[in-house]
This record gives structure tokens, C-alpha cells and sequence, in this order.
């Protein structure tokens, strides 16, 4: 097998046939479904879900990930929040010419892993190379297919009193990975919480009726995703700034640059409503799991006439947070 | 030390904090009949005020007035679409403090022009720019030098260290402010009424507390130096009302733990090497004498205003009122335009865009309801 | 105006140093406060130590708060 990716690998001849057998199908294996030009799969007669998400990162290894773990548990993700079990993943690529084969298997081997690790099959898939400099290294999307189950999911319906929680601390991913770049010189011990969280939150649902909806805070961050809730919802949502767990060093980097971890990207983290009487129950049933060990209440509805989101200050005082402005700048003033 | 620094934001002495300053104002109340007014100088004060809900727990009992503290938002126009133009020019790479990218121009901002191929690069640590000059000879690297006294110094480590590396593609375009023309000027216009100042206390790390001498030798008005945690603003308030309920004027240390009396020497030797004074021209203000630093003429090689021309026309005008609010005469909320034609994915005016301007901080943190 | 964070000093060079803040670490100039030691806390501001932190009077500042607090609590006691 060659070093590097070439245009060759990408005009569907021996080159391609060869990627596809030694890198992807070593990895995903070489299923039933896989044999025609679209992959036959069989879903029970229930309703289904269907998401798609595509991945660029820069570094596309950051500690903790891969750009390939990241395009499973993405997806995965935007499924299981919505109440569904993930089944199948589509995939497709667009690689650099002159991107590092190795590279790519190690990231096609993320990807085998995660799909292992959440019970999701990879179904289908698609290369295509593009000219050096039309693309950075390798971008990659999929589609998910996830199934919804009978008798379980989210109410879509709040009440005042509901609890929001999140299942562990902010800003861990948007962390690593704007420091992996290694622009900034500064250096964080910490890796990116990028993680499915499927069986976790299946968990939840099985055994809780209370829960109202479940979203993942990635890009925007978690006062984004709040504030998307508030407003389709037309709710009054309000969380404590005390009790919103960060992580030290993702305070110190923040505090270094002006940037404020309420919008700092995640990658394995869900936000739950939930009625207030099953609040203890759920975060019970997700601590039990590593990517929920710090799962915490951080605030509370307080009201359904006005679609805002607000944060109490240490002193007591409230203020309203809107969606992210723009992309964040490290900062002097 | 650590448990010491986070004391600063411990609920259980700020929270009593609130209320001993509530019950000072009170006092202030009684004896003058109205709120006591306080400018605090720095846009970091302004955001931490905010950021902290200081500001709002204390809005019916002390008036916080925004000073000329910003240094985005204190830019005059014209000097704005210099930088946006000068980014124009080929070969030609800018570096830039993050706060520059939104900052909106007559016609168009610096990310405007990044988006459209221009290269333009947000560096946290200035001397990073000399390292790209040094990869990047066949380009002119610019830095675009804003600030106040805390940041001055910097641009002067850059400029020796360009020198001490010969390097001959670097310029800073010096655009830079000083608290102390800008005071003199507001106490000289006369236009805000104000029992003292909450002096700025990152910029008195270079300046020191002897510096502020003139505001009660010349002025008669009191200053605290004050801190931006939770715990150090208030009670650089509680100490300012303090003062105020004496009717005494004194330069009051709040900070000691990093302000000495007379400022770091070190960073004077530096600024004393590299600049001379120059006029300044302030939004809403116009220009002061002598109210920024540029490099003495034996560093013209690495000034850009002496090494490149930029031709900008009338600045463009709009409603914005960022220059009264800098000077303290009306609060964000004030303007016809806050909110609706202006807010932080529109921003009219720099107080806007900048994260510690005036009005970026009350509409990111001072709106309870809306 | 400016923002300004504390960070203890891990490791010194000549012009540089390693700060720690919180547990994530960066490289900051110390040409502005030449006498920086090991264990310090500095405040930094655009990649430059501007600042070595006085324990001392920042321990008296905490002092002072907690006093003023203190009264208070004594006198709602009363």
C-alpha cells in the first residue's frame, strides 16, 4: 500500500478498490449489506431517526480523539439524545491529496472502534480525494440511522420546578482541542470528553418517564444549547453559574484568554431536563457511568410565558445569556 | 496562596460585602440626598462589574459610570479605518490582538477582510509577531498596537526584540492611549459629576499609586485602585464611599498586593527607551496633546506609520453614541440604537463589539428581562 | 482595560518562565520582573509577567474584608 493518498486512489480504479479493501473493510468489515451499491439493511416496523453531521477539526488527533472517533460519537450522539437507539452509520470522506495513509487507517480504526464500543454497524461509505490545498487533510461526514423504541423517550412537555442537568463538566473538548493546535503555547492537561453516550442515556430513559429532553451542548456550548431550548420551548430556564461544574484548567485557560466556558464546545456531554421528582433518579443512574461521573443539577424552569435563559451570579443577581456571538478571539481587554 | 487569591471570590465575604456597601451608600444617601456617582476608569472594571453582578446588585444604591477605559472603544474612527485600510495593502501580513477582529470600520471590519484572503492573524502574546516576521522575510509583518499602559510596555519588548534580531520587515502601527490625559480632560470638561474613581488595577501595576497625585493636589477628587475579583471591587466601592462620606480627596491603594507606590521601574526603563509622547485623537472627544506614546524617531524603522501610508476618507457617519458614553455622559441603554439596529452581531459602534466595552457589557450582562 | 491573571511561576529560564494557572501551563516573558522566583505568583497580561503577587498584602486585603464582614455579623448578633 502506498504512503500517501493520491488523486489515483479516488478515480474508482485498482487504486481505489485497494484503499477500500485494506483500509476501510479491514476496519468496518465486509458485511452482507455492503455487497450493491447501496447497502440493504432491515429496521423493525417502528418510526426512525435520521441525523447527519459532518467533521472538520484541526488537529484532526487531539488528546482524547480523533477526527474518526468524533464522526461516530457525533452522531450517535444527536441520535440518542432524541431518544433513539442508534442502529446504522453511513460514511463518506474527502481526503487531501497527499494525506498520510497511515493516518487515515489509524483514523478509520477510531471510527471501527467507536461503532464497536456503541453497537452501531457501519453500513456504507465513500472516498473521494480532492487536489492538494482544496481540502485540509480529511473531512469527514456521516449519516446515523437510529430507531426509536416503544413507550420511552422525551415528553417534550415542562414543567416550572423541571431540573436541568448536565452529565459532567463544560468545555473539556473546546479546550483540548484549541490547545492541541498548539498556536497558543499553553499546555492542558486534559483530553477532549469526546464520547458516545448512548448507553448512558438509554439508560436513563428505561428507567425515567420524567425526562423532558435531552440535547448534547457541542459547538456554542452549553449556554447556546440552553438558550435554543428556552426559546423553542418558550420557557423560562435558570442555571446557577456556582454549581455549572468546569474543570480548573479549562477556568485557567479561560481566564488567560477572555474566553468564557459557558460556549466552549463538548463532545461527550448531554444536557437533561427532567421533572423534579426524578431529578435524584437520573443523576443516580448516570453517575454510575464514567461519562457521567460529575453529573450535577445546574438549574432550574422557572417559568413557561417567556423563552429566555438566565444565569444567577454567585451574589444572587441574574442576568440573561444570549447564543454565542461570533467566534472567540483570545482577548487583552 | 492560591486559597488566599480565591477568597477574592468567595460568596460568603462578597455576599456580606454587598451589604455593607448598600448600607454605606444608604448612609452617602442620607447625608448628600442622592446616590454617590463613581467612574470606574476600565473597561475590565466595567466588564467585572457586570460579569459578576456587582453592578447590578448595586444599581439603586450607587451609580457606576463607564469611564474611557476601552482602548478599542476610545479609538477614534479615522484611526480604525487606518488599520482596516492598512490591512489592505499586498504582501502584507497584520497581527492583531483578538479585540481588533470586530471592531466595525466605515465600511468594513478586519475579519472582513480575513474572510475575503487577506492575511490577518490573532496572536495572544505579541512578541509572537516577530517570529512570523522572521518565517515570512519576503512580507511586511504590522502589528497593530492598541492599548493602554498595561499593553504599551509589550509593544516596547517587541520593538527590542525586533532590533536585537535585526529584523527589518517588522512595524508596530502605534495607536495608543494614557489614563491621565483622558482624566484631566473629562475633570476639565466638567460634563460628569463624580465623587471619585476606581482606579484601573492592571494599568497601575506600571503607573503606581504616587501617580495619581494631580486628582487630588489639582483636582481635589478622590481615587481607589481597585481590583477586578469580586471581593476587590467592592470593596474599592465600599472604600470610595468612604472617602466620599468624608468629604476628604486621597489616592487609596486597594490593590497593594500588586500596585507598589511608584509602579514597576523595569517596565519605565523600557517605555523611557523606546517612546515619546504624541497627540491622540479620542472617539467623541478628539484629539488631547500629548494622551498616547509613539516610538522615538531613532525606532522610525519600526513604525509602519512612518513606513506605510494609508489613505481613509470621512469616517462614515451613524446615530452611535459610543462617544458619550465613553465619556460618561449617557449609559448604553440610553442610545437609540442599543439593542435593536446594535447588538453584539451588529455592532454600530466599537462599545459594542469589544468585550469590555460599555454597551457589549450591558447588553451581555446587565439585561435582567427584557 | 486589561486583563490580568495570577499564575505561579513552575520553572525559570533567563528571559521566560513557565506559569501554572489552575493547572493548565504556559510559557510568559519575565523581562518585566527580573526577580521572579520559583513558587511566585505573577500577574500576566498578553504573555508578559507584569507583576510579582505580594503574599503578604494580599493575605492583609483578605484580612480587611473579613473584618468589615465580621463587624457586620457581630452587629446583627447585637
Amino acid at each position: 500500500m502506498e504512503k500517501f493518498i493520491s488523486l489515483a486512489h479516488g478515480d474508482g480504479g485498482e487504486l481505489s478498490h485497494r484503499l477500500i479493501r485494506d483500509v476501510f473493510i479491514n476496519a468496518f468489515g465486509d458485511g452482507n449489506e455492503a455487497m450493491f451499491d447501496a447497502a440493504s439493511v432491515i429496521i423493525s416496523n417502528s418510526k426512525i431517526a435520521v441525523t447527519t453531521d459532518s467533521f472538520v477539526i484541526k488537529p484532526i488527533f487531539f488528546p482524547g480523539g480523533s477526527i474518526g472517533k468524533l464522526a461516530v460519537a457525533g452522531t450517535v450522539n444527536d441520535l440518542a439524545v432524541s431518544g433513539a437507539k442508534p442502529v446504522y452509520l453511513t460514511c463518506g470522506f474527502i481526503i487531501e491529496e497527499g494525506f498520510p495513509v497511515a493516518d487515515l487507517r489509524q483514523i478509520v480504526l477510531d471510527m471501527a472502534n467507536e461503532a464497536r464500543k456503541t453497537g452501531v454497524v457501519i453500513v456504507a461509505g465513500d472516498t473521494k480525494v480532492v487536489e492538494r490545498g482544496s481540502a485540509d487533510g480529511v473531512y469527514i461526514n456521516t449519516t446515523g440511522i437510529g430507531v426509536y423504541q416503544p413507550n420511552m423517550g422525551c415528553s417534550l412537555e415542562f414543567e416550572e420546578g423541571d431540573a436541568i442537568i448536565v452529565s459532567g463538566t463544560i468545555g473539556d473538548h473546546g479546550i483540548a482541542v484549541l490547545t492541541a493546535r498548539g498556536e497558543l503555547g499553553i499546555t492542558v492537561p486534559i483530553n477532549s470528553d469526546c464520547a458516545s453516550l448512548n448507553t448512558m442515556l438509554d439508560e436513563v430513559l428505561q428507567h425515567s418517564k420524567g425526562v423532558r429532553i435531552m440535547r448534547d451542548p457541542t459547538r456554542g456550548g452549553l449556554a447556546t444549547t440552553l438558550v435554543e431550548i428556552a426559546e423553542d420551548f418558550n420557557i423560562t430556564m435558570k442555571i446557577n453559574e456556582i454549581d455549572v461544574p468546569v474543570k480548573g484548567e479549562v477556568h485557567g485557560v479561560c481566564d488567560l484568554l477572555g474566553f468564557d466556558p459557558l460556549y466552549l464546545a463538548n463532545e461527550g456531554k448531554a444536557i437533561i431536563v427532567v421533572a423534579e421528582n426524578e431529578r435524584n433518579k437520573v443523576i443516580d443512574i448516570l453517575r454510575e457511568f464514567p461519562e457521567g461521573e460529575n453529573a450535577v443539577v445546574i438549574g432550574t424552569i422557572i417559568g413557561k410565558e417567556k423563552g429566555q435563559l438566565l444565569l444567577e451570579t454567585p451574589l444572587g443577581s441574574k442576568r440573561i445569556l444570549n447564543r454565542l456571538s461570533g467566534t472567540m478571539f483570545p482577548r487583552i481587554c | 496562596m492560591l486559597e488566599i487569591l480565591k477568597q477574592s471570590s468567595n460568596p460568603e465575604i462578597c455576599k456580606p460585602l454587598v451589604e455593607a456597601v448598600i448600607e454605606k451608600a444608604k448612609e452617602f444617601q442620607q447625608k448628600f440626598g442622592r446616590r454617590p456617582a463613581f467612574m470606574e476608569v476600565c473597561g475590565s472594571h466595567t466588564m467585572s462589574l457586570a460579569r459578576t453582578g456587582v453592578k447590578q446588585c448595586l444599581k439603586d444604591e450607587v451609580n457606576l459610570i463607564s469611564g474611557p477605559g476601552c482602548p478599542v472603544c476610545v479609538t477614534d474612527q479615522r484611526s480604525i479605518d487606518a488599520m482596516i485600510a492598512l490591512a489592505e495593502g499586498e504582501n502584507r501580513i497584520i497581527c492583531t490582538f483578538g479585540d481588533m477582529m470586530r471592531v466595525p470600520g466605515s465600511n468594513k471590519t478586519l475579519l472582513d477582510s480575513k474572510i475575503a484572503g487577506k492575511d490577518i492573524r490573532v496572536l495572544y502574546s505579541p512578541v509572537e509577531a516577530i517570529k512570523i516576521a522572521e518565517e515570512n522575510p519576503d512580507k511586511e509583518v504590522i502589528f497593530l498596537g492598541v492599548g493602554f499602559e498595561t499593553t504599551i510596555p509589550i509593544l516596547t519588548l517587541m520593538v527590542g526584540e525586533a532590533e536585537k534580531r535585526s529584523i527589518g520587515n517588522f512595524s508596530i502601527w502605534m495607536t495608543t492611549k494614557l489614563v491621565e490625559p483622558v482624566l484631566r480632560y473629562l475633570l476639565d470638561a466638567g460634563e460628569v459629576n463624580l465623587d471619585g474613581f476606581l482606579l484601573p488595577g492592571h494599568v497601575s501595576i506600571v503607573l503606581g499609586e504616587n501617580s495619581y497625585k494631580y486628582l487630588v493636589d489639582e483636582y481635589h477628587i478622590s481615587g481607589v485602585i481597585t481590583g477586578f475579583e469580586t471581593a476587590e471591587l467592592l470593596f474599592g466601592i465600599y472604600k470610595s464611599i468612604e472617602l466620599a462620606l468624608t468629604g476628604q480627596a486621597a489616592i487609596i491603594n486597594n490593590h497593594p498586593s500588586i500596585v507598589t507606590k511608584t509602579g514597576n521601574q523595569v517596565i519605565h526603563q523600557w517605555m523611557d527607551k523606546y517612546l515619546t509622547e504624541c497627540d491622540e485623537a479620542w472617539r467623541g472627544i478628539g484629539v488631547i496633546p500629548n494622551s498616547g506614546l509613539d516610538l522615538k524617531p531613532e525606532y522610525s524603522q519600526f513604525n509602519a506609520k512612518k513606513r506605510f501610508t494609508v489613505e481613509v476618507g470621512e469616517p462614515r457617519k451613524t446615530k452611535c453614541r459610543c462617544g458619550e458614553v465613553i465619556r460618561g455622559l449617557i449609559s448604553p441603554n440610553e442610545c437609540s440604537l442599543f439593542g435593536k439596529a446594535c447588538h453584539p452581531m451588529n455592532p454600530v459602534g466599537p462599545c459594542m463589539v469589544s468585550a469590555e466595552g460599555s454597551c457589549a457589557a450591558y447588553y451581555q450582562y446587565m439585561r435582567e428581562s427584557f | 482595560m486589561c486583563v490580568g491573571v495570577p499564575a505561579k511561576v513552575v520553572k525559570k529560564n533567563e528571559y521566560s518562565a513557565i506559569v501554572d494557572v489552575m493547572g493548565s501551563q504556559t510559557t510568559v516573558g519575565i523581562i518585566f520582573v527580573p526577580d521572579v522566583n520559583i513558587g511566585d505568583y505573577v500577574i500576566v497580561h498578553a504573555g508578559q509577567a507584569m507583576s510579582i503577587v505580594d503574599e503578604t498584602y494580599a493575605k492583609q486585603s483578605v484580612e480587611e474584608w473579613r473584618k468589615l464582614v465580621d463587624a457586620r455579623n457581630s452587629e446583627a448578633i447585637k
